[in-house]
């Protein structure tokens, strides 16, 4: 087949710019092949090389005693006692799910599970933040349908609980939906698989599915704006078979056992490619591949097709070749394709073999840690203008009008179409708050949750970042966990704009500070740029994934409220309406700053919640909605009433942070006003539950009718 | 008392029953599809839920021929007992170890939550430890769930007492409500509910565990 020749235009199709193209030139010294120009633009475009976001992800706090792994490799790994790790990561597959939403969003989950299990991790849970347009807008219903049954039709095949997530709605989204895909895997500290390959002569190994043209340009794709040939972009969606890919895990967990594998990466983004060049580069290798022996399901594909294909469920390893009969076995039993592909080479050397030619010969390194890195000028974002006054509501209109909105509505919908309890060791099912699974065979239990709100990032990235996982922190306290670590996936518009530079730095300091202030290290992450279409940016949206340990699962806090318990709030109140979700979804406003984060008052509210968990039959944290929401939420999954004493605006609905809502019987509350006392912290009655109404101040209405607005808004609006 | 639990390539619940097999007293040993023999000394044979091989074709359809499949069916014609849960029942249907067919949900849709079943016979071996007519909370997992069959087999199912459980309201729009049922020897239970997943105290509930207790305790008592 005749290659292209590479002339500017062809540079630019593959996302390179005048500048990156003269780089390549000096560092070969000639001018590139076909398929070296696809090599290149793969490992140099954003979603590879996180080019824009580098020299701001380095000054994240990644390190703790917890901490066995941070950055770098496939997720991070995290120590929870007894020999054992918790290995997760968030990742993002927003183009790809806007394009076509089952398969992207199914090809998310199914790649943040190969990044999971390569590790050596068996996946335990899953979690998915979805952010969409407005309800209204016509392509939205279509999104939410295929995405919930992409990442029910992928997870729950697989085999992995999916127990927490989020959904939102918001015009900014209308024409860039983020889907956040994450996973958790246990795994034995001792036993956890690495990228970085050794030895020289040693067998390159394809392993799983056969290579076909899908997904061929899809990371150079995800690194783009969008317009309105959006449609011509289908090709570059792979398609995901998640029967092949719980084959492909148990073949790799078998593998691992034998002592076969010296390293090993799953083909994610940029394939082929990207996983030889990261194997190489870690081990300070070169590889020679021979793409004649990659297993293919088409005819006459390319060098340039075979090497850039995003064709899931494949894996390429490194091989120990003492091992090759026990490995080859293991693959066979669970009918997946094992072709010896290539070998480990002492010179700095990317190989590439096609039918007798040569069709790629770059240094390797150069594609890896020399990938260009930018400092994108930003410019801080300016303060947000004064919150004009809000007027009073009517308590029960504002609930009301929150919980009829598909933002604060329940979302059974959604989280009824994904198995929650496969595996059998979900303790604490999806709905409000983390969810809670046993690590198996003991006593000990994990906790997950992903925040973010969006319109606090967009008014004030540094207290938005901080709030994210300040939420995350609260959240897995709540359920009476100790927070462990952290992912963040970071969804923003395009970086050459200052502005959401500008964005991104900012948050980045608030989730650095946080992190840092609660003990919470980034241990992996993502980040997805250019959110934009036709120059229009999403809202900025750090999506933060957290993890936590509850070294015996009988502390976990997952009461409900009873007749009688009285209503308590850890944490001052001072009525904080900018950015609130009352101010949006009621007022139609998006004004005023973000209530501010006192990262030393988290730690401390947390602290006393974990200290004092006997006192605590139920508990859950205030965000967004503030105290009548929670309260709410509380009383509704109870099937009881509840009595607020507050009617004004700023007390129910504001949403000052580092509070909790707490129920318990009047002595335990006794008990827990002392303690609260003594550590110098603010508690206080603010009502009680009981009954079959909801009152706040004056104003009340039936909780069986409040609860059938709840539970069947979403269902109203996109069923 | 030994169980053996088979595990198809898309099996994803095999270990979840095995843990409930063992907690009940059984000695579990876990069988490749694609053995062609049993081990000796079984009593019963667990059909686990997941994807068997992907739900492709039809659920169950390809399980149906896999090299397995021929030694269930000698197991269950010696009189032996097997006990299929989701994927397993619809296995069950696809060997014809039991009637009728499981489709795709009314309502298109997966659906996970736990719902109310009624037992309607406690005269199984995997029913006995349960009160007759108790209302009962277990998951369900499933897009095809849908129990359907024709007139004279629903009215068989029903005349001999071989409906084992039925949904208080169907979520999936079952025939009948009818959420699992009995073999004529009344020694193959299919259901789409999952026990296993609500037979300890951790799981929020332990509305399950009687089915597998019942079984050891009438496996004891044989």
């Amino acid at each position: 087949m005749q290659e292209p020749a590479i002339t500017p235009d062809l540079i630019a199709k593959h996302g390179l710019s005048a500048e990156e193209y003269d780089r390549i030139l000096e560092i070969i010294g000639r001018e590139p092949s076909f398929t070296e120009l696809g090599i290149f633009s793969a490992m140099w475009n954003e979603h590879c090389s996180y080019k824009s976001s580098k020299k701001w992800l380095r000054t994240l706090p990644t390190e703790g005693p917890q901490v066995i792994c941070g950055p770098g490799e496939n997720a991070g790994v995290v120590d929870i006692g007894d020999g054992q790790a918790v290995v997760f990561k968030m990742e993002s597959h927003n183009h790809p799910s806007y394009i076509e939403p089952y398969q992207g969003a199914a090809t998310g989950v199914g790649g943040i599970l190969r990044d999971v299990f390569t590790m050596g991790a068996r996946p335990i849970a899953a979690m998915n933040a979805l952010s969409f347009g407005s309800p209204d807008h016509p392509k939205t219903r279509q999104l939410v349908h295929g995405v919930v049954e992409g990442i029910g039709g992928y997870g729950n095949c697989f085999g992995v609980p999916t127990v927490g997530g989020e959904v939102r709605f918001h015009p900014a989204y209308n024409g860039n939906c983020l889907v956040n895909a994450f996973a958790a895997g246990l795994a034995d500290a001792d036993k956890i698989f690495y990228s970085a390959a050794s030895g020289v002569g040693m067998p390159v190994v394809y392993l799983g599915a056969k290579t076909g043209r899908d997904g061929v340009g899809g990371a150079t794709m995800a690194s783009a704006e969008f317009d309105d040939t959006i449609e011509q972009k289908r090709p570059t969606v792979q398609v995901g078979d998640p029967f092949t890919e719980k084959r492909l895990l148990e073949a790799c967990l078998e593998l691992m056992q034998t002592g076969a594998v010296i390293s090993i990466q799953d083909m994610g983004a940029a394939g082929l490619t990207c996983s030889a060049v990261e194997m190489g580069d870690k081990g300070r290798l070169g590889i020679k591949l021979e793409l004649d022996r990659v297993p293919v399901r088409e005819d006459a594909m390319s060098a340039y097709e075979m090497m850039l294909s995003e064709s899931q469920e494949r894996m390429l390893m490194v091989l120990n070749p003492e091992l090759e009969a026990e490995a080859k076995a293991v693959f066979e039993k669970w009918d997946l394709d094992f072709a010896v592909v290539g070998e480990t080479i002492a010179e700095d050397r990317f190989l590439i073999l096609h039918g007798n030619a040569v069709k790629a010969d770059l240094p390797l390194s150069k594609l890896a840690s020399t990938a260009p890195e930018y400092d994108r000028p930003w410019v801080e974002t300016p303060a947000p203008s004064e919150l004009a006054p809000v007027p009073e509501i009517d308590p029960i209109d504002g609930l009301r009008a929150l919980i009829a909105s598909p933002n604060y509505a329940a979302k059974q919908w959604v989280y009824e179409q994904y198995d929650s309890m496969v595996m059998a060791d979900t303790i604490r099912n999806p709905g409000l708050g983390a969810g809670v699974v046993r690590v198996h065979g003991t006593n000990k239990a994990l906790a997950f949750t992903s925040d973010v709100t969006p319109r606090y990032v967009k008014a004030n990235p540094v207290e938005g970042g901080k709030q994210a996982v300040a939420e995350a922190y609260r959240n897995l306290t709540a359920v009476g966990a100790v927070p462990l670590a952290t992912t963040d996936n970071m969804n923003f518009g395009n970086p050459e704009k200052p502005e959401i530079m500008g964005q991104f730095v900012g948050a980045i300091r608030g989730i650095g500070a946080a992190c840092a202030a609660l003990d919470m290290p980034i241990v992996s992450g993502n980040v997805s740029l250019y959110n934009e279409t036709d120059g229009q940016g999403i809202l900025p949206t750090p999506t933060i994934g957290a993890v936590g340990l509850l070294t015996s699962a009988d502390d976990l806090i997952d009461g409900l409220p009873r007749d009688g318990h009285l209503a308590l709030v850890l944490g001052e109140t001072r009525g904080h309406l900018g950015q609130s979700a009352l101010l949006a979804e009621v007022f139609h406003r998006e004004e005023g700053d973000a209530p501010a984060v006192d990262l030393e008052a988290e730690r401390r509210h947390g602290d006393f919640i974990r200290a004092h968990r006997e006192w605590i039959d139920a508990c859950t944290d205030l965000s967004d909605g503030g105290l009548a929401l929670a309260a709410f939420e509380l009383a509704e999954a109870a099937g009881v009433g509840v009595t607020l004493d507050a009617g004004d605006t700023p007390a129910l609905f504001g949403e000052d942070q580092a509070r909790y809502l707490i129920s318990c019987s009047y002595d335990k509350a006794e008990a827990l006003m002392v303690a609260a006392g003594q550590a110098g912290v603010p508690l206080a009655t603010v009502g009680r539950f009981g009954g079959d109404r909801v009152w706040m101040g004056g104003s009340e209405a039936p909780l069986a009718d409040l609860s059938a607005l709840y539970r069947g808004a979403f269902a109203e609006v996109f069923a | 008392m030994r169980a053996a639990v088979l595990v198809f390539p898309g099996s994803n619940c095999d270990r979840d029953l095995a843990v409930a097999f063992r907690n009940a007293g059984f000695d579990v040993e876990m069988v490749w599809h694609k053995d062609t023999d049993l081990p000796g000394g079984l009593d019963i044979v667990g059909v686990p839920g997941g994807f068997s091989y992907g739900d492709y074709l039809r659920c169950g359809a390809i399980a149906a021929q896999s090299p397995i499949s021929g030694a269930l069916k000698a197991h269950a014609a010696r009189g032996g007992y097997v006990f299929g849960v989701c994927n397993g029942f619809q296995i069950l249907t696809e060997t014809r170890l039991l009637p009728g067919a499981l489709l795709q949900n009314a309502g298109v849709k997966y659906i996970c939550k736990t719902v109310t079943l009624r037992v309607e016979t406690t005269d199984s071996a995997f029913t006995n430890a349960y009160a007759a007519g108790a209302e009962i909370d277990i998951p369900i997992a499933h897009h095809e769930g849908n129990y359907q069959a024709d007139a004279d087999t629903l009215a068989r199912l029903r005349g001999e007492d071989r409906v084992a459980f039925r949904y208080l309201d169907a979520p999936n729009g079952s025939t009948d409500r009818i959420a699992g049922i009995l073999s004529e020897n009344r020694r193959v239970l299919g259901m789409m509910p999952h026990p296993e997943r609500r037979a300890e105290p951790a799981h929020g509930g332990t509305d399950g565990a009687a089915l597998f207790t019942s079984l050891s305790e009438a496996l004891v008592n044989a």
